[in-house]
């Protein structure tokens, strides 16, 4: 009975192509939007929070000044200096690393060649904190740090743009009027999610590029790294108040600098896609219900052209009930065939489109099944009441319609 | 056919069960009026008519005088204002519209004025449909239409639409429906009201067939003199009553021996 009544159904949509088609184009245009929106928006974030937890997930970081995160104005506050760094490996427990890092903008230049880059001014302990393993050589000693040493490491890009196929180790190259003697290279990282190079950088000791490049004392930026990821809170916590300390920050002052963990940077993204969410949610709603409404005055139309047709099936002996469920399939079957055309139409165009944005293709089952569910849901609902109508009609007046 | 509405969910009990079978079709002052007031019509105005199992009637009278409302309420596609409908035994008007459905779906076949079939769906599909509604399996109802088609001579156009058929093969198309079932009563309204007089020979031929052959009992509205003497018993309704109801002598039936036609 149910087999016959799909088989029913589908012939009676296929009659009438071309109409069902434009029927379902409500559903297929929503469901086709929000499923592409939905992967690429996943993938983005996937890649993101891929990213960040490659950072290191015990690492936290510190900065002078307050981040506006929801609007509101960025405070600028002093820099930390040494002393602050050295506060902080003697007084706060479970470290793993604390590395300070001071950055000027630098023309790195190597016979020929010449690469404009950055230069960080940091510790060995940087390599520790941000979990940065060397590809050749070795890091900076206790020693050159100490001294200010002008030795260096380069990033993956600046080996490649100075040095090429040659070997860079032990090679000087020249940094501003600075010249720096190369003990090691970076693993490279690759690009990040937002399309920057992270291997764009040099790192030299703390020392030497705050008195030969900077000339000054200032630290711009800490990482510190947690022993573990249980312990982060606990040296976030101790962070804060040692810093509060040598600040002087009075009691119910607010903090001018910021403590950050991965967790809370990943909770930043992970609330910007859930606003993204919510809208795409309201998107498809408002075009489920536009969908649904379209189907509902064709089902209505459908129900009135095949009055005689449901007469008949009346006077022959048909239950209201079994003219119920003939016209809810057929409304359901056309709504599900918009949701899976929609999702097929939404996967093709994330499928296309995720490459030409630079993002991953992440299809998520669940947003499928979903929206597969939705559209059938959308079907019943607003197939209902032309369904109904067609259930009540009174099998004469029905048989008498012209 | 003394046992009522049979059906797997709902099964109105009976009464007098297991007594004489009682008659097929038992009106008991039956009313109908349409409208209020002014506009009141008495379609029926207190019938009483009685059809037993094997009977072939006819029910004739002028245009308005109510023959139509009488099929369709033995048809139990209509309800009466007052009065007593027991079909089988069993009270028509207590039974719930659906259960008039399971009733008709089980001891009733139509034949409609117009035909009535579904457009753009093969004879065979159409004479098929009652078979739905009974759950029969595909294949043993495939069979079934096949052989009720065979039985008023259209094999071969199985697959042909209403459209793709003549009034007469339309009206077989019907007729088929009707009896694929092999329902305890059939009703036909008019049933050669659009065919040419060869035509309507044919089909009354085929009733007639059915009525003696088969056994299956027949209410025919008619207002063709020629047709009614198919039957074997005439129904005249005059504003809503029944002025005339006389049985015709055996030996006049035509047909009756087998092609015996008039
Ligand atoms: N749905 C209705 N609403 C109001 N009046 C109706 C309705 N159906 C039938 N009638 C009236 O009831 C009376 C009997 O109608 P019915 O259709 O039974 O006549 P009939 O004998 O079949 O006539 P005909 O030979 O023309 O088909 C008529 O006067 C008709 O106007
Ligand atoms: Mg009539």
């Amino acid at each position: 009975m149910i087999w016959s009544t799909i088989r029913l159904a589908l012939r009676e949509l296929g009659r009438n192509a071309m109409r069902s088609s434009l029927t379902i184009l409500g559903i297929v245009i929503g469901v086709g939007a929000v499923i592409s929106m939905v992967t690429l928006g996943g993938g983005a974030t996937s890649q993101i929070t891929g990213e960040i937890s490659s950072l290191g997930s015990n690492l936290i970081i510190v900065r002078p000044g307050t981040q506006p995160q929801h609007g509101g104005i960025q405070v600028q506050a002093a820099p930390f200096d040494r002393a602050d760094v050295e506060a902080i490996v003697r007084e706060v427990p479970n470290t793993e690393a604390v590395a300070p890092m001071t950055s000027a903008p630098t023309v790195a230049v190597f016979g020929n060649a010449n690469w404009s880059t950055t230069v960080n001014g940091t510790l060995s302990a940087y390599l520790a904190a941000r979990d940065w393993p060397l590809a050749r050589g070795r890091a900076f000693t206790e020693g050159e740090e100490q001294a200010g040493a002008m030795v260096c490491l380069l990033g993956a890009t600046v080996q490649d743009e100075l040095f090429g196929r040659q070997d860079p180790l032990g090679a000087s190259i020249r940094l501003g009027s600075a010249a720096c003697r190369v003990v090691g290279v970076l693993e490279a990282r690759g690009e990040s999610t937002f399309g920057m190079d992270q291997d764009d950088f040099i790192l030299a000791p703390l020392r030497a590029v705050q008195r030969r490049l900077v000339g000054d004392d200032d630290v711009d930026l800490m990482f510190v790294s947690a022993q573990s990821e249980a312990a982060t809170a606990q040296v976030q916590g101790d962070l804060e108040r040692l810093l509060r300390q040598r600040r002087r920050i009075g009691a119910g002052q607010e903090d001018d600098f910021t403590v950050q963990d991965m967790a809370e940077i990943a909770t930043i993204v992970e609330s910007t896609t859930g606003v993204l969410t919510t809208f795409l949610g309201a998107i498809a709603a408002i075009s489920l219900l536009v969908g649904g409404i379209g189907i509902m005055n064709i089902m209505l139309v459908s129900v009135t052209e095949r009055t005689r047709e449901i007469g008949i099936r009346l006077a022959l002996g048909a239950q209201g009930h079994e003219v119920l469920l003939q016209f809810l399939l057929e409304s359901t079957l056309l709504s599900l065939v918009g949701g899976l055309v929609g999702i097929a139409l939404g996967l093709g165009l994330a499928a296309v489109a995720a490459p030409w944005l630079g993002v991953p293709f992440v299809l998520d089952p669940t947003i499928i099944v979903i929206a597969f569910l939705f559209s059938g849901a959308v079907g019943i609902l607003f197939g209902y009441v032309p369904a109904r109508r067609a259930a009540r009609l009174d099998p004469i007046d029905a048989l008498r319609y012209e | 056919m003394s046992p009522p509405i049979a059906d797997r969910t709902e099964r109105p009990r009976a009464e007098g069960e297991g007594a004489a079978p009682p008659a097929l079709v038992a009106f008991r002052g039956i009313t109908k009026i349409y409208g209020t007031g002014m506009a009141e019509v008495r379609a029926l105005d207190g019938v009483d008519l009685t059809i037993g199992a094997g009977e072939f009637v006819a029910i004739m009278g002028p245009s308005g005088s109510g023959k139509s409302t009488c099929l369709n309420m033995i048809g139990c596609l209509d309800t009466s204002t007052s009065g007593s409908y027991r079909f089988a035994g069993v009270e028509v008007g207590t039974l719930s519209r659906n259960q008039r459905a399971l009733l008709r779906r089980h001891y009733l076949g139509f034949v409609f004025q117009g035909y009535n079939l579904l457009k753009r769906t093969s004879a065979l599909e159409n004479v098929e449909m009652p078979l739905v509604y009974r759950r029969v399996p595909g294949r043993e109802r495939r069979r079934r239409a096949h052989e009720a088609l065979a039985a008023v001579g259209l094999q071969g156009r199985e697959h042909h639409t209403p459209a793709e058929l003549s009034g007469g093969q339309q009206q077989r198309v019907a007729v088929a429906r009707a009896i694929v079932t092999a329902p305890a009563l059939l009703l036909a309204d008019e049933p050669t009201g659009n065919l040419d007089s060869t035509t309507s020979r044919e089909i009354m031929d085929l009733l007639t067939e059915l009525n003696v052959e088969r056994g299956i009992t027949i209410a025919m509205v008619t207002h063709e003199e020629e047709m009614a003497t198919y039957a074997r018993r005439i129904v005249r309704f005059l504003d809503g009553r029944i002025v005339v109801d006389r049985e015709r002598p055996a030996d006049r039936v035509p047909g009756g021996g087998g092609g015996l036609a008039v």
